[in-house]
């Protein structure tokens, strides 16, 4: 027998801010669109920031309270990089629906339904340039009836025409207390247990990013039940423990190789992730205070050579230990570039 | 029956090694719903046993109840039909399949069948809607194009069934599908545990086990568990009663690469290459992944070398592997590091022994 199926909503979309001015932390855009919202007027609109800080929410946000439930449909496109998007799409699914004409301003249940729709194009850097250049034209010839709302994580991707007609906003990454509060509130509905070290744990391992913070705390949360620790959060979220990594520094100091090898060969048996590895050694190097610039830059270049090859689908022993006999070398003042010519 | 399927926990209650996973699986499942999980962690860790023992945790016996089946998929991609032919193997409420055999139209693999299982779902016998489980191995080797068709495919179809994914490293599976997962870690057992499992089959099939024998084979396992199970009944049929300083039979193919760093570390020139060329061949005919054996071959060099050279032979180790991937034929770059190791190691030679 199978089991029975519950509506398992990820806690992601269940509070996910219903209105513009429940978004958090991102006064100026509240402002400007709180104001839209009132003169049922807007420009076209770029939001960019880091994830997590709320840019599709606001933009669904606004699209929702401008329209209401009725005529949300026919009045709203939402594309994100899911859907194809290639130029093919760009000429035919957006531009027809862009040129559709929509009624006059009427008030209809309290939403103020103003006479254009809008069209989401959420991350809007994954799309093609030349798919970006066709949006040109259409953006400026369907502007009466139309507005363009533009997500992206990298400003720099989205081409100079795009950006210049639009109205620019950036998301700022969330400060520790709203994340708190948010989280807290959000324990507060499901019946959470959360001590204080392990809410500023989470804080810290999301990195200013509340959708990924939500994530670990549902994991968590079936994982291990209500009461979660700080330890939970860590395994959940597959950040490495600090003292795996001291312990790998601390062998690569130590100028020992066999000692750096078993470590390598304990980190790849314990299962981490060895890209991870790499970011967390990064932060250690970076923040060692003990170490002279130009270690830092060898070791940082070797780290960005392997995280490549990672990429690449390189093996990960091979490559961590190549990291700790880079590191090591440049920690213990060892010659450094293997050329070709020897 | 091999003892490693003989002795292999069938619930998660029976789990020894990865008891707290187990139990917090348990927990997982027992409130009648499951998120899509991705389980990662070395080779021989146990987790294809724990992604077995839930199956069964959430749909009884009847999870075991599993038939091959050979299928092949006709797909249509716009001008053209792919034939695809992919080995499943299925029970009535989960389907288990590695996409990445079929290469690089895995992409198709993954968005036909998980399309055809929403389709088809199971209604138990009072009419309510259940799920299916897919449980896809090797997700690690599926090509970009197929992971992020399978992160829209997760989202669009997650009401019908559950992904389990299971893979050796999750560094190569992209942040999109992790984030969609529930990422549960599975370690390799420590020596301990190892030894701890040994005892309880010796037990079980009433042995005498000479103290320290368990920890010899536990020690050369690698802290791999089927490893360390596989080597405990060799020795069984090669000589019981067990004495405790009874050899271990090694790997014939670890014998052989053994072998090949022993020849290399004699004699550095064009003929000796040539040599080693033809028992490398030897070795990806019978089918050990080249990456291993580069690894297993830079293993038995480093326990041969000087400190002072490993930083470099370590180096280059990682540059061909990195290369090999990239490239087609694994041949040329297995071959470039011995002629590499060779001249490093002869430039060596000389500048100390003149």
């Amino acid at each position: 027998m199978a089991p029975v199926l519950q509506s398992s909503q990820p806690w992601v979309e269940k509070y996910r801010p219903k209105q513009v001015r429940d978004v958090a932390h991102q006064d100026e855009v509240v402002r400007v669109l709180t104001n839209t919202l009132e003169t049922a007027n807007c420009p076209h609109m770029l939001f960019y920031g880091p994830p997590g800080t709320g840019k599709t929410t606001t933009a669904l946000a606004i699209a929702h309270q401008l329209f209401g439930p009725e005529l949300y449909k026919s009045r709203v496109l939402e594309l994100n990089a899911s859907d194809d998007r290639g130029i093919n799409v760009v000429r035919t699914k957006i531009k027809d629906f862009a040129a559709v004409a929509v009624g006059s301003a009427q008030r209809q249940g309290g939403y103020p339904c103003p006479p254009f729709k809008i069209i989401i194009l959420d991350e809007a850097d994954s799309m093609t340039e030349d798919a970006q250049n066709a949006l040109r034209r259409t953006m400026e010839t369907y502007s009466k009836v139309t507005r363009f709302f533009f997500i992206c994580n990298y400003i720099s991707r989205i081409i100079e025409p795009l950006a210049s007609r639009c109205a620019k906003f950036r998301f700022k990454p969330l400060s520790d207390e709203i994340m708190s509060s948010r989280i807290l509130h959000i324990c507060d509905q499901e019946g959470l247990n959360l001590d204080s070290e392990a809410l500023s744990t989470l804080s810290s391992i999301s990195q200013g990013d509340l959708r990924r913070a939500i994530t670990y705390l549902q994991g968590a949360a079936r994982l291990f039940g209500s009461s979660i620790s700080s330890k939970d959060l860590l395994s959940v979220s597959g950040v490495i423990p600090v003292e795996v990594v001291e312990a790998l520094y601390a062998a690569c100091k130590s100028g020992n190789f066999d000692l750096a090898n078993k470590e390598v060969n304990n980190i790849i048996a314990e299962g981490y992730p060895v890209s991870q590895m790499l970011s967390q050694l990064f932060d250690v190097v970076v923040e060692a205070d003990d170490v002279p610039d130009e270690q830092k830059a060898r070791i940082c270049k070797s780290l960005a050579e392997a995280d490549k090859r990672l990429v690449d689908g390189a093996d990960e022993y091979l490559q961590l230990l190549d990291v700790a006999s880079n590191t090591m070398r440049a920690l213990c003042n060892m010659p450094q570039e293997f050329s070709f010519e020897t | 029956m091999l003892w490693v399927d003989k002795y292999r926990p069938k619930t998660l209650a029976q789990v020894i090694v990865h008891e707290d996973i187990a139990q917090n699986l348990t927990k997982l499942v027992t409130e009648q719903d499951c998120p899509h999980l991705l389980f990662y962690g070395p080779s021989g860790s146990g987790k294809k046993t724990l992604i077995m023992a839930l199956l069964r945790q959430i749909f009884g016996p009847s999870a075991e109840k599993v038939k091959v089946e050979n299928r092949n998929w006709k797909i249509d991609a716009g001008s053209r039909t792919i034939d695809l032919e992919l080995t499943t193997l299925a029970s009535t409420n989960h389907v288990e399949l590695s996409p990445s055999d079929v290469g690089f139209q895995d992409r198709y693999i993954v968005q036909e069948i998980i399309k055809e299982m929403a389709k088809n779902r199971p209604i138990d016998t009072k009419g309510k809607k259940g799920f299916k489980v897919l449980v896809l191995n090797e997700v690690d080797k599926l090509s970009r194009e197929a992971q992020h068709s399978l992160r829209r495919t997760m989202e669009k179809y997650s009401a019908s069934c559950r992904l389990i994914l299971c893979c050796n490293s999750s560094s190569k599976v992209t942040e999109a599908i992790r984030s969609r997962c529930l990422n549960i870690r599975i370690n390799a057992p420590s020596a301990e545990q190892i030894v701890k499992v040994l005892e309880f089959i010796g037990k079980k099939e009433g042995l005498q086990i000479p103290s320290g024998f368990a920890a010899r084979i536990a020690e050369k396992s690698n802290r791999n568990l089927r490893r360390a199970i596989l080597s405990f009944e060799t020795c069984r049929v090669q000589q019981y009663p067990f004495t405790s300083n009874q050899a271990i039979p090694p790997m014939d193919w670890e014998e052989y690469i053994s072998e090949i760093a022993t020849d290399i570390m004699k004699e550095q020139s064009p003929k000796r290459l040539f040599q080693v060329r033809g028992k490398v061949y030897e070795l990806l005919i019978n089918c050990i992944p080249p990456e291993i054996v580069l690894k297993r071959l830079l293993h038995e060099l480093l326990k041969k070398l000087d400190a002072e050279l490993k930083h470099e032979v370590c180096h280059w180790a990682a540059y061909y592997e990195h290369r090999m991937r990239l490239g087609q034929k694994a041949i040329f770059h297995i071959e470039a590091f011995v002629a590499k190791f060779m001249s490093i190691y002869k430039a060596f030679l000389i500048a100390t022994f003149g």
